[in-house]
């Protein structure tokens, strides 16, 4: 059945203004959205893109997004948002997300799913062989450095303040000096 | 940025420049078109292209990328000749009665460079301040000695007369003065300016100094500190700033402390090299606290498990005078110097300048660790164009990282404010939270190292991580924790005085949260992984999560609105917005006012009590903010130098064409075989347009998320190139053609837009063309690519590769920030040679 937008409120019964002049178009407004999330639960987020911080309502039900919105309550951006903004249903509802770790073998041509455990152990036998052959304990003038030469990080600005001061944690713990991020370009 | 996102409607004129708003932070706008509504605000736009927000302007001017600081010097002349300086504020706030050393020579005087460059680098000892036998700087508050910082920069800027800059920066010169005299109109103590820049200033080899000269122009405007003033970095990434904070650079730790070299071997040495010192008997100095917040710091990372001093000792040091940035990690990298790569959560393949360089880079590494949302031009660059995997060694593990809707924590916006966000569905497929993908590995490796040993194996086992639990084989990581861990807490049980208040004596058990940065210790009885969010969280709440959205201030404060560092001041340099005895220099919009026992409004920064002689800027030893500023590697004043690559044969101004201390990666011994630029001595006719780089709306960044969003891929599909009406007519270009756009290092495939946005310039009477391209786009979103069964197909395909192609492997003199902003370039419709 093709149903229009209009004919398809007038099904569900939630057109009830009408005027002799043809229907009032302010009810439908104000009646489309609570249809949309009702039932669901709401939280809020901070939009991931550009710095601005708008705050975003997110409206989830049975487990799923079914709407995000501008949140009127932030006095920065009082329920407005911008086009990528608008759009953060589509970060979390997306067919194309990454859903397994990917794995590629030295010289293979094709991805191959792997198992997080197993990448994990991995990672940790490269990280461990390549800070051990590159670690540095003086430089060139015998000053003590301390330092693995062989691993270098970029990234991450996309992450939380949390996850960001966890990192260079994990970074420097390992000995890193090569640690730079989106700041930098 | 100084101020915040609401504060842009206390501006009386806005000046947008090196920045697009209207595209780029378009809710913002939000803010600058209510001072127009409600002040009759100006909004001013400087831009080489009519973008949306100059559209929203009511004075539009263009320039040619790159000449920013001629520009601007040309202004700097202006306010002084008419005398529009805030007088008052410029003699009581600022280094301009400080005396600089007789032997200080400027670039007019000095064959286009300041005193003491050898080699390509400055030795600063004639940029020193005339000091008496105390070590006290000697100063003239009449600003009449003629080798006080006032007269200097006077005589320095005189060269910036306004025919002069219009040659090099092609805006017309009756279009300079309108903006001189709108802006520098802000002087008054009852009007407030403000400048928004954002990438347009920092890709450049003259990036700081871009930035440094609107700095000068805001200090002698009295516009620092002030409702509607500051200078507002506009940043591209919605932590970036807090990723910032957080140390996530090579050159500082959390915190912006400096991160230690090779020669300060112990942490007292640290200390006593890093702690600024100073012989001004009123300045503050608030970097005293050093040794504070880096024992603090040391202490989260090792908790007590080593002793400060042995925590310091274990720590990775730089080599004095060593660069690990950016550029050279890929430079680096392409040397095969690493084995192994972590890309997390970041796209290098398409945002680093010269892809083709770094995407060759990587096919020299042993392994790289990519962590993201979707498939990218970073983890699969071993099948993008040109490679063949059969050859490449690199293994490669990409894993699947939460949304940030789909897990809890902060995030640190332009403003510094601090605000939280909370899960609401569980990650996607079997994707996870970063800092849970980080903690399991962090154990995966300490475990390697505890049964095994290896070399210092203490500086990974004996760190601290108690930011969750395991639940069988996995660590569930918790935000709430860390961010006590990052305000920080007593280690030990103590009794301290009341750093604000003398005489008062407050006690704290083992664990407590400390109150705010005032109260850390540099014995190691406080830990505190970043000084600056010190206060953040207290006993009762994680600040970040409030939300009340009444404005108890009449400026828009909002101060219950989450929580912004440092402690939740939402202006800095705030104690300028007063004059020495207390008084708000626009009562209107006072920014904080003593009552008569105490400061109210916003958190004040720096003011003691009125009439105490305090000076404001307590972040800078003298107190003072620096109209000269000797800490730069390329001047303590701006001075106009052309880009790397650039259409003229001469710089105009003087006979030093560039910035005389770039590093040059084209130099015997520096860089690479793939290190090139064109145009350098003299213009290169293959390239003869001016080339830039943007953003639209529709997408961030390298586009690495929005591109498989299909909303978003539909609104903005593809590269392409605009350029203007006459360009296109002198090379047969009609709009929507498909052309090739090519630099010394590699070409991309883009759609004509031919539009009125772009005028030719004139530039000392030769007519100069400039294009430009957006840099959202990359070939894995692409339809011609080859797609294996099993790979993930967007919904909407988007055409084009990186912009990053054509950009070049020459950086900020002081950052090292690569020049993406000004290139050369060809365009020629596809097909045609």
């Amino acid at each position: 059945m093709n149903v229009s937008r209009r004919g398809f409120l007038k099904i569900s019964g939630a057109v009830v203004a009408t005027s002799g002049l043809g229907i009032s178009l302010k009810p439908i407004a104000a009646h489309a959205q609570p249809l949309k999330i009702k039932y669901a639960k709401e939280t809020t987020t901070v939009c991931p893109y550009c710095s601005v911080g708008c705050s975003i309502i997110v409206s989830v039900r049975d487990g799923k997004v079914v709407n995000t919105e501008g949140d009127p309550d932030s006095p920065i951006n009082r329920g407005s948002l911008c086009s990528k903004g608008g759009s953060i249903y589509q970060m979390a509802v997306n067919e194309n997300r990454l859903g397994k770790p990917l794995y590629r073998a030295p010289f293979a041509t094709a991805w191959k799913e792997v198992e997080w455990e197993w990448a994990l152990d991995k990672i940790a036998k490269n990280v461990k062989k390549s800070r051990d052959i590159s670690f540095k304990k003086t430089n060139a003038n015998g000053e003590v450095v301390n330092r693995t030469e062989g691993i270098a990080s970029v990234g991450s600005a996309a992450m939380d303040l949390e996850e960001c001061f966890t990192y260079q944690k994990f970074l420097r713990g390992l000995g890193l000096v090569y640690i730079e991020h989106q700041a930098r370009i | 940025m100084t101020n915040h996102w609401n504060d842009f409607k206390n501006s009386d004129v806005i000046l947008i420049m090196g920045s697009n708003p209207a595209s780029n932070h378009p809710v913002a706008f939000k803010w600058i078109q209510e001072a127009i509504d409600k002040r009759g605000a100006k909004l001013i736009c400087v831009d080489p292209r009519f973008t949306q927000s100059a559209a929203k302007a009511h004075l539009y001017a263009p320039l040619r990328s790159g000449t920013d600081i001629a520009f601007l010097g040309g202004m700097i002349k202006f306010i002084l000749d008419k005398n529009l300086i805030h007088h008052e504020y410029v003699v009581s706030y600022t280094n301009a009665s400080f005396l600089v050393n007789p032997a200080f020579k400027m670039p007019g005087e000095n064959k286009g460079v300041f005193s003491g460059l050898v080699s390509g680098k400055y030795e600063k000892d004639t940029w020193s301040y005339q000091t008496d036998a105390e070590g006290v700087i000697k100063k003239d508050k009449t600003l009449q000695d003629p080798n006080c910082v006032f007269q200097l920069m006077k005589k320095h800027y005189s060269r910036y007369n306004t025919k002069l800059v219009s040659r090099i920066t092609g805006t017309p010169e009756d279009k300079l003065l309108e903006v001189y005299k709108i802006y520098g109109s802000t002087g008054k103590p009852d009007k407030a300016g403000v400048e928004l820049y954002a990438m347009g200033w920092t890709q450049h080899t003259v990036g700081v100094q871009n930035i440094r000269t609107m700095c000068i122009i805001q200090l002698l405007l009295g516009n620092m500190g002030i409702a509607g003033g500051g200078v507002a970095a506009m940043r591209g990434e919605s932590n970036v700033q807090g990723s910032t904070d957080h140390g996530l650079l090579f050159h500082i730790w959390p915190g912006y402390l400096g991160a230690p070299t090779a020669s300060l071997k112990t942490l007292k040495d640290f200390n006593e090299k890093r702690t600024p010192k100073t012989k001004e008997k009123d300045s503050l100095n608030w970097w005293k606290n050093t040794p504070k917040y880096s024992a603090s710091f040391l202490r989260s990372m090792y908790g007590t498990n080593l002793t400060i001093d042995d925590a310091y000792q274990i720590m990775p040091k730089l080599d004095d005078g060593g660069n690990y940035s950016w550029l050279t990690i890929f430079d680096q990298m392409y040397k095969g110097k690493f084995t192994g790569f972590f890309a997390w959560g970041m796209n290098p393949a398409c945002s680093g300048a010269h892809s083709n360089k770094t995407r060759q880079a990587m096919t020299k590494l042993d392994w790289m660790v990519n962590v993201n949302l979707f498939d990218n031009e970073t983890g699969s660059f071993w099948r993008g164009p040109g490679m063949d995997p059969t050859k490449i060694k690199t293994e490669v593990f990409m894993l699947p990282a939460a949304s940030s809707i789909e897990k809890e924590g902060s995030i640190a916006n332009s403003s510094r404010l601090m605000q939280w966000r909370y899960k609401a569905i569980n990650p996607v497929g079997q994707s996870k939270p970063d800092g849970d993908i980080m903690s399991e590995l962090y154990f995966k490796v300490r475990d390697l190292y505890a049964a095994q040993g290896g070399p210092l194996a203490e500086a990974i086992t004996k760190l601290t991580w108690p930011y969750g639990k395991k639940v069988g084989h996995e660590f569930h990581y918790e935000p709430r924790t860390v961010a006590k861990e990052i305000n920080g807490y007593f280690l030990e049980d103590k009794k301290l005085e009341n750093p604000t208040k003398k005489g008062e004596f407050k006690e704290f058990k083992k664990g407590d949260l400390v109150p705010t940065f005032a109260w850390l210790q540099a014995d190691g009885s406080t830990s505190s992984g970043c000084w600056v969010y010190c206060g953040s969280v207290s006993e009762k709440a994680n600040l970040a999560m409030r939300r009340v959205s009444k404005d108890n201030s009449n400026i828009g404060l909002y101060s219950e609105w989450a929580w912004c560092w440092p402690i939740n001041r939402r202006i800095i340099y705030n104690g300028a917005s007063v004059d020495t005895q207390g008084n708000p220099w626009d009562p209107k919009r006072a920014v904080i006012k003593w009552d008569g026992e105490k400061w109210t409004g916003d958190v004040p920064d720096g003011v003691g009590n009125p009439g105490s002689g305090r000076p404001p800027f307590i972040m800078k030893p003298d107190g003072v903010a620096s109209l000269y500023g000797p800490g730069l590697v390329d001047g303590p004043f701006s001075e106009h130098y052309e880009p790397m690559e650039c259409p003229v044969e001469k710089n105009i101004m003087s006979p030093q064409k560039n910035n005389p201390v770039i590093k040059r990666f084209d130099a015997s011994g520096v860089g690479s075989d793939m290190d090139v630029y064109s145009g350098v001595a003299s213009c290169d006719p293959r390239f003869p347009f001016i080339g830039t780089t943007y953003r639209v709306s529709e997408h961030w960044q390298t586009g690495v998320l929005t591109r498989w969003c299909p909303w978003l891929a539909e609104m903005q599909p593809g590269m392409f190139v605009e350029m203007s009406q006459e360009l296109a007519k002198e090379r047969g270009i009609v709009n929507g053609d498909k052309c090739i756009v090519k630099s010394a290092r590699g070409e991309v495939e883009a759609t004509a837009i031919v539009t009125p946005r772009f005028k030719p310039f004139n530039i000392d009477g030769n007519t100069i063309h400039e294009v430009g391209i957006p840099w959202h786009y990359g070939w894995i979103t692409t339809a011609d690519r080859k797609y294996e069964p099993n790979d993930k197909k967007p919904e909407v395909h988007t055409f084009g590769d990186a912009a990053n192609i054509l950009t070049s492997t020459i950086g900020d003199a002081n950052t090292m920030i690569p020049e993406s902003k000004a290139f050369m370039v060809n365009v020629a419709k596809k097909g045609v040679k």
